[in-house]
């Protein structure tokens, strides 16, 4: 059928009708090609409109739940101001809420769990899509990467609880700080083993998305294989292994269980990286259920909008940056 | 070819009828939520009560038994005191169930005076983590006060030396561990505190969840007793009933009148042997009985004083205060064997005179 679909829809003038053969047994057969014609562009037709419900109810959703955050934390914005943001102290006793030392927390945790989550993430990626695409044990390790993401997040709460934990003050009792064992430090390095699948995932399927004619034409002008991944295989995936970064940083962004249980929640602002501190999404979490005084409650939705705020500026920014590797 | 055509068409119709669905759904989200589960049917199914999570095991057994010989079901959500409270407000449930009376703001909320009623009592201890100290460790509010604030930060502070003669402390630095859930435990433990500290009462206040000045917080009971049990030095707050079943250390408090008590479900219902005012809403902490543990409270159910709104039948109100009443005598019976408290018979008669005030129509409702 040599129909055009040009804004996808189909019209009855787009058949094309063809009266060769005029005998009965001939336009019997004709007859039934253009119902099934009409069937086809119904169906055509019904299924590009499902489409466009499924997409609309995505945006109705994100805009949604983002109008619920604001009209709900309208009391408190009423109450409080802009000086929530930077306000540093969080006493619900005397509804005096500064949202700082949460948001401090979150991208403080956040940031050094993707700065420890990069190295291992990128060389599992490099390794499953260049040097051992095939065979048992990378297959073994793929899935095992995978299984790491598919674990739920209060187990990783507590293993972090019983097993880093202990290790972690050991630590922080040869360095000569605090040795509490929780805090910010702990949190990050949880939440560092729980967001390596992300990236590389997507950087291993980068990674084998690069041209075998271009890695070739490396090798034959006298490339080493580091000099390939180098100068090829890395330029060329860019933007890919950025995005599976960015997904990553996402995901530690929003975690709540894992990290309200080895972040050591309290409402001071951390002093170092062993300090501990307290994320937005824990907070929420922990308060919520007896947030009894409709500011205070109105005060921890504004935290929600502040950490969905957060989350879609710094994915603003990361598309950004994807744009521009992706036009050089 | 055909079958493939009508798989894809059958997939297709049942795409449109889901995204139809989801549409409609969205587009109703408007409606208030609960109209269909509210207590308003006056049905005789199931009295429906929400609230407090410490109440929820003996709620269970209560309600059970209750079941058993008098056919009735109720259905507890243990969702916490404030969800609870926020749920008879919004008349969602028959009965409310809360560890701490409610406030000036919360009541200002309710369309109709509400009463409290006392059904049991439970005490927040001091559980602590030193392994060299053999003895049980004695504190004095004072002492409790000036480790919370942190100004005593070492175990062999002269302070705590002082009333614990003869034990040997050792010189770590003292760890706090505090609840990092909004609680009911808090809000005893922050009520306590700031009833004997002048400091404590300015610098931090009262409240389910606080501005702790120092310390790490951890979920629930089990994340407080896991932070104790971890560190060495480490001193926090937990239930009396969580302490007695995983055989936790706790420490003697120094009472009102001066003796150091150590916490038992005995000492707590003696906490509550005092005048108890008419409305039941009292603090027992910092209690002037001499036997008592300073550190006890009475849990309250909540419900409102005129049964009869939103189509409520007698019947259902009738039950409600049958219920009731029995928790406060029968069911008393199975407090000590799941560590709660007994209310003390001051507590008892004070619930049944509140209870007898509760009306149907202006008409009161037990005899």
């Amino acid at each position: 059928m040599d129909t055009s679909v040009e804004n996808g829809a189909l019209t009855r003038s787009d058949i094309p009708l063809r009266v060769i053969h005029s005998t009965p047994e001939g336009m019997a057969r004709i007859k039934r090609r253009v119902k099934r014609s009409f069937r086809q562009i119904r169906t055509e037709n019904v299924f590009r409109r499902t489409l466009t419900i499924m997409g609309l109810v995505m945006i109705i959703l994100v805009l949604g739940i983002l109008l619920t955050l604001i009209i709900q934390s309208l009391p408190s914005i009423k109450a409080l101001g802009l000086k929530y943001l930077w306000g540093k102290v969080w006493d619900p006793v005397q509804d005096i809420y500064g949202a700082w030392p949460f948001l401090l927390g979150t991208l403080l945790s956040s940031f050094l769990a993707l700065l420890i989550s990069i190295p291992f993430s990128l060389a599992v990626a490099i390794f499953l899509g260049e040097y051992y695409p095939k065979g048992w044990l990378p297959d073994f390790l793929k899935n095992a990467v995978e299984l790491i993401a598919a674990v739920p997040s209060v187990i990783y709460g507590f293993w972090g609880l019983a097993v880093l934990v202990p290790i972690v003050r050991t630590l922080e009792t040869h360095l000569g700080v605090e040795p509490v064992g929780v805090g910010i430090f702990s949190s990050s390095l949880i939440l560092a083993i729980m967001i390596i699948p992300y990236a590389a995932s997507l950087g291993r399927s980068m990674i084998q998305m690069v041209p075998s004619p271009l890695k070739e034409a490396a090798y034959g002008l006298g490339a080493t294989r580091w000099e390939v991944i180098r100068s090829v295989i890395l330029p060329y995936t860019k933007s890919g292994l950025f995005a599976g970064i960015l997904l990553s940083l996402g995901r530690a962004l929003g975690e709540t269980m894992a990290v309200t249980m080895v972040i050591g929640n309290t409402s001071l602002i951390p002093k170092n990286i062993f300090a501990p501190g307290n994320t937005m999404a824990s907070v929420i979490a922990n308060e919520f259920t007896e947030a009894d005084k409709p500011v205070y409650l109105s005060a921890l939705i504004e935290l929600g909008l502040v950490l969905f705020l957060v989350t879609v500026v710094i994915n603003l920014i990361g598309k950004k940056i994807i744009d521009r590797f992706t036009n050089e | 070819m055909k079958t493939l055509f009508f798989n894809i068409k059958g997939l297709l119709t049942a795409a449109v009828v889901f995204a139809s669905f989801s549409l409609v759904s969205c587009g109703g989200g408007g409606n208030p939520s609960g109209t269909d589960s509210t207590a308003s049917g006056g049905s005789d199914e199931a009295l429906i009560g929400a609230g407090s999570s410490f109440d929820n095991p003996l709620f269970s057994k209560q309600f059970s038994q209750y079941s058993q010989t008098n056919g009735l079901k109720v259905n507890y959500q243990s969702v916490g005191s404030g969800a609870g409270i926020s749920q008879l407000t919004a008349k969602t449930v028959d009965f409310g169930a809360s560890d701490a009376p409610m406030n000036g703001k919360q009541d200002s909320g309710l369309t109709a005076p509400a009463i409290h009623i006392p059904v049991t009592e439970g005490a927040v201890v001091l559980s602590y983590n030193l392994s060299e100290v053999k003895d049980t460790l004695k504190l004095s509010p004072d002492v409790l006060a000036g480790i919370f604030l942190g100004k005593i930060t070492k175990w062999n502070d002269p302070k705590i030396a002082a009333i614990n003669k003869g034990v040997k402390l050792p010189a770590t630095a003292i760890l706090i561990a505090h609840r990092s859930d909004g609680s009911g435990t808090t809000n005893i433990f922050t009520t306590y505190l700031s009833k004997v500290s002048p400091d404590w009462s300015t610098i931090v206040g009262k409240g389910s969840a606080v501005n702790w000045p120092a310390g790490l917080g951890s979920k629930g009971n089990e994340g407080v007793a896991g932070l104790i049990k971890q560190t060495p030095g480490a001193i926090g707050y937990i239930e009396l009933a969580y302490a007695i079943q995983n055989s936790m250390p706790y420490a003697k408090m120094q009472n009102k009148a001066g003796n150091f008590i150590t916490p038992s479900i005995a000492s707590v219902t003696a906490a509550a042997n005092i005048q108890i005012p008419p409305d039941s809403k009292v603090s027992l902490t910092n209690t002037d009985a001499a036997d008592g543990y300073p550190i006890s409270s009475f849990s309250w159910v909540i419900i409102y004083k005129e049964q009869k709104y939103n189509d409520r039948s007698l019947d259902r109100a009738t039950k409600l205060l049958k219920l009731l009443s029995w928790m406060i005598h029968d069911g008393q019976q199975y407090s000590a064997a799941l560590n709660y408290a007994p209310l003390s018979p001051a507590a008892v008669s004070a619930g049944d005179a509140i209870l007898k005030s509760a009306t149907y129509d202006g008409k009161p409702i037990l005899q």
